[in-house]
């Protein structure tokens, strides 16, 4: 089957939806690639780099797509594209099947199958072909990278001989890949960021980009399902708005990225919040291809609006586009392994691979847009609220010994011990004082030993309780019995094992240890 | 003469507890280690020096077959092989402390009478008793760790009572031993109680199970202290008591350490029954799925991550991998990267057992960290290696009141970013209890043995550069 890479057509698309490193993995697929003249320049790309991967350059878009069956793109097809697009082909590229259903009838109508990337569910598994994400990435990435460039001041604060510059304090008002993503971003160049977002859970995770997390003292959830946020009650977008104004005074850069799926973009910053913005801020919006979050965007346009600068740029991944087409192409390339799992060059559109089902829009003349929901979610399943039973649990009290019970322990013990002393020779009492003696001089000892040490402390102990060699010594022949000799005579040997063997050991594992 | 001899001994009392004092830290560690030799020669010079009977050819004999059987033994040992090495040497402290308690007692010079008498007794009943329990006990134990039996409890029907039995007639025999004089019929006395105490140490130590090996051990440092503690009183000798209670107490802690470790009781351990060889597949009570990961996926996360923690376990040990997680560790701390290791108390079949292997394998051990020291740096940590461990890595210790090893104090790993566990298979510890870590959302699974995978980790170091997809959700 042959893959067709046409050259995007779309003004200000600078993307590929192949690269000269994907070509060479789609060929290992079993596919050969036709690849338009000139499709993977703008993303500095060459021709000839196609060339040496074993792609196949064509003169332009008629050629390439002619024998087709497969045809990748990053943008939905144009009227004149569509009409080169063989009947029985199969594409795929963002589509926006939500807004498009006139083009997703047109495809039908044609027997042109379609996949379109932005409804690949988000179940862990097809994290690896998730393109929205890598694309939401690199758009919170050049967010910021446009802020800063219209932005007149430093990020980062410094301290100079002509003067102190203070740090840029930036808002995230959304914290999903593209916010987390900007909070990164904007983190390493040295900016104070503040992250906002309705949904409780990412606070780590904003807080482990560096940011400092915004809420709302209301209790509400804003996760929907498929990871994505929910609309909030009026309350809630009440106390939101209140929280923002306040912001809105401190903030030198907004950057917005609050998407509702299916629905226009949520209006969360004012009008009145940009008028009360200093001069010389920057608002990035990231949802104006959706309408926007700022009462101010227009799409695709940087206007200026009481001195504040709104950038409503939607194509921010294709101003990166090296980068967006080599994680855009690898995406693909893992849909079509899945896809191929023959590895033969023929594509296999199976509906019971959840991935694939849900990216699947037009098959055989049929609309099977929009897919049943995605049973699995990759977020962890919202737990059903537990009633919150106050554990009353008898806090087991700390074992405190009673001072009656240390008392008798006492009276015992020393009963005992005076009561040996009475019975027991003199000899014995005198060895015994300094049995008690070195017990607890080496309690004191042994629990200064460092953990790590705890296995030369055992084999030095081995060897020192080699000692008892000292018992034997003094019993080899000396008792004048050839019994007693014999067993004294073993113990020696024995024990000497311990002695030379421990010291021994305990030297080869210390002189191991370094610093 | 006496009196020198007394002083010399006291010399070597101070040696050695100069020596056990310096283990306390690295630095006068080896400098401990020669305190304790030269007490030792000191001891035993002057004890040769006192001897009038003159067998000094004998002993010359036996210290020389002695010190090369000893000096071979430790020259050859694997560090892998070090608790079964201490096991079997506490066995020989057993064997020499029965033997010279039955040299006490054959011992034709000695005419005690009255309360002498009946003390002496006491003191060479008990030291035979401790010595023969440690002996075989001892032995045990290294057959466990040696692999020679099997690592799983022996369970006898009525042991507890068994044991309860062989105590009694213990003491019923001492009630008869100690007051007796020497004749035929205490001979054998003796010889019966030997045979019970060896017979008893074999069943307790064999309804232990491998993995509580560590305080088994300790235990038995602890029994071969007090073997030796009996012998000094019974021959008088102020050195041997006091190195006894060293010994001895040094083993109590280092056990009291071990149970603390496993947040179990020390006499749950020595009633035995708990360990096994593991491998028991605990319950499918745990919902989700395992993620397995592979050599590139583990190298490019190593290669992304600024701080490592490395968690070694009985596992590395067994795959003789400390030379990998050697290597690894340097390669990665030349890449700029922070690697520090964390050692549960209990990790391993000895106290101190991984720190042994990791020095070893030439890791510094100013890296290696003991649980408490590392336990709050996890959560700022952007990868864990967990390297054959597994119950002390259980989340469920910390979170689920309910299970077995509750309350046992683990390494929280699962709060750092990322954890990858390097295992064979998907079995459970030995407590038998699943983990619920290998199934958490920032956990990855890679089989295989550890150190072919860490080989093949360490060659794809450094030359994979695949970026981190984007996990999370767009709001």
């Amino acid at each position: 089957m042959i893959i067709a890479i046409p050259k995007e057509t779309a003004p200000g698309e600078h993307r590929v939806a192949a690269t000269p490193e994907s070509v060479r993995r789609l060929r290992d697929l079993g596919f050969s690639v036709a690849v338009e003249r000139g499709a993977g320049e703008a993303a500095s790309f060459p021709d000839d780099a196609y060339v040496e991967a074993g792609a196949e350059v064509c003169k332009d878009a008629a050629h390439c797509l002619k024998d087709a069956g497969l045809v990748l793109k990053v943008q939905s097809p144009s009227e004149e594209e569509m009409a080169l697009i063989p009947e029985g082909a199969t594409l795929i590229a963002f589509l926006k099947p939500a807004q498009n259903e006139e083009l997703l009838q047109k495809l039908a109508d044609r027997k042109i199958n379609a996949l379109a990337v932005e409804s690949i569910p988000r179940i862990s598994r097809a994290q690896k072909m998730d393109a929205l994400s890598s694309m939401a990435n690199i758009a919170g990435y050049r967010a910021v990278i446009e802020a800063a460039h219209n932005f007149g001041r430093f990020f980062t604060g410094q301290i100079t001989a002509a003067g102190k510059i203070p740090p840029a304090k930036v808002l995230v008002i959304g914290a999903g890949v593209a916010g987390l993503s900007a909070i990164g971003t904007a983190k390493s160049m040295g900016a104070i960021v503040r992250a906002f977002d309705t949904r409780a859970e990412v606070r780590e995770q904003v807080e482990s980009m560096g940011a400092e997390f915004l809420t709302v003292e209301i209790e509400e959830e804003g996760s929907g399902t498929g990871g994505y946020a929910k609309e909030m009650s009026k309350e809630f977008i009440e106390a939101e708005m209140a929280l923002f104004r306040e912001q809105a005074k401190d903030a030198d850069i907004v950057i917005t990225t609050a998407l509702i799926p299916g629905k226009p973009a949520p209006k969360l910053w004012l009008a009145d919040m940009v008028d009360s913005m200093k001069e010389g801020s920057v608002v990035v919006d990231l949802a104006a291809e959706m309408g926007g979050n700022c009462d101010y965007t227009v799409a695709d346009e940087r206007v200026t609006e009481s001195g504040v600068t709104i950038i409503g740029y939607t194509n921010l991944p294709s101003r990166a586009a090296t980068q967006s087409s080599s994680l855009y192409a690898t995406n693909l390339t893992h849909l079509l392994t899945d896809l191929t799992p023959e590895k033969d060059g023929n594509i296999a559109i199976n509906f019971e691979d959840e991935a694939i089902r849900g990216a699947t829009v037009v098959r055989d003349g049929e609309i099977t847009w929009p897919p049943p929901a995605p049973k699995v979610s990759a977020q962890p399943k919202p737990a059903p609220k537990k009633e919150v039973v106050p554990e009353v649990k008898e806090e087991a009290a700390p074992k405190k010994k009673s001072a009656l019970s240390i008392a008798l322990f006492w009276l015992v013990a020393g009963g005992l011990i005076l009561w040996l002393g009475r019975v027991a020779p003199p000899d014995f009492v005198s060895h015994f004082t300094v049995f008690v003696l070195a017990i607890f001089v080496g309690w004191q000892v042994i629990w200064n030993v460092t953990h790590a040490l705890h296995t030369p402390l055992m084999s030095v102990t081995n060897a020192i309780s080699g000692i008892v060699i000292v018992g034997a010594l003094l019993q080899v022949g000396a008792t004048g019995s050839a019994l007693v000799t014999l067993l004294a005579f073993v113990a020696v040997l024995v024990a000497s094992i311990n002695i030379f063997g421990g010291f021994f050991v305990t030297y080869r594992m210390l002189k191991m240890f370094r610093r | 003469m006496n009196g020198m001899i007394a002083m010399a001994y006291l010399f070597s009392a101070v040696m050695f507890i100069l020596s056990l004092g310096g283990l306390s830290s690295h630095e006068t560690a080896r400098r401990g280690n020669v305190y304790g030799m030269v007490g030792m020669a000191v001891a035993i010079v002057a004890t040769i020096a006192g001897i009038t009977a003159g067998a000094y050819w004998m002993v010359a004999i036996a210290m020389t077959v002695g010190a090369v059987i000893g000096l071979y033994l430790a020259r050859r040992v694997a560090m892998t092989q070090m608790p079964q090495m201490v096991a079997l040497l506490h066995s020989f402290v057993g064997l020499a402390a029965v033997l010279i308690g039955w040299g006490g007692f054959l011992d034709p010079r000695l005419s005690l009478t009255g309360a002498e008498h009946i003390v002496h007794n006491t003191e060479i009943y008990l030291g035979v008793f401790i010595g023969a329990i440690t002996l075989t006990g001892s032995l045990v134990a290294f057959g466990k760790l040696q692999g020679l039996i099997s690592g799983k409890p022996l369970m006898l029907p009525a042991r507890h009572w068994l044991n309860l039995a062989a105590v009694i007639a213990c003491i019923v025999l001492g009630g008869l031993f100690i007051p007796a004089d020497l004749n035929a019929g205490t001979v054998i006395n003796l010889l019966v109680m030997t045979s019970i105490a060896l017979l008893l140490g074999i069943h307790l130590i064999a309804a232990i199970g491998g993995a509580d090996m560590p305080v088994v051990i300790s235990m038995l440092n602890s029994y071969s202290g007090w073997a030796a503690a009996a012998t000094g009183f019974m021959l008088s000798n102020d050195l041997l008591i006091v190195v006894g209670a060293l010994v001895g107490s040094s083993g109590a802690i280092l056990s009291y350490i071990m149970c603390r470790g496993m947040n179990r009781s020390f006499v749950s351990v020595i009633l035995g029954g708990f360990g096994s060889d593991g491998g028991e597949v605990a319950e499918g009570e745990i919902e989700g799925e395992a993620q397995a990961t592979n050599f590139d996926e583990l190298a490019a996360d190593l290669e992304q991550a600024n701080s490592v923690i490395i968690v070694p376990g009985f596992g590395m040990a067994v795959a003789h991998a400390q030379q990998a997680v050697s290597d690894l560790t340097d390669r990665l701390r030349k890449m700029g990267k922070t690697v520090r290791f964390g050692i549960h108390p209990v990790a391993g079949r000895l106290p101190g057992h991984m720190n042994v292997l990791l020095a070893e394998a030439n890791v510094p051990y100013d890296i290696v960290l003991e649980m408490e020291e590392i336990n709050d740096d996890f959560p700022d940590t952007d990868m864990v290696l967990v390297i054959g461990a597994n119950d002390t890595v259980n989340p469920d210790a910390v979170e689920k009141p309910g299970s077995p090893i509750a309350g046992m104090p683990v390494l929280e790993v699962w709060k750092a970013g990322k954890v990858v566990v390097l295992k064979r298979s998907m079995a459970s510890g030995y407590a038998g209890v699943a983990n619920p870590l290998f199934y958490k959302d920032n956990s990855r699974m890679l089989f295989g043995d550890a150190k072919d995978s860490l080989q093949s980790v360490l060659g794809k170091l450094g030359n994979s550069s695949k970026s981190p997809s984007a996990r999370e959700a767009v709001a």
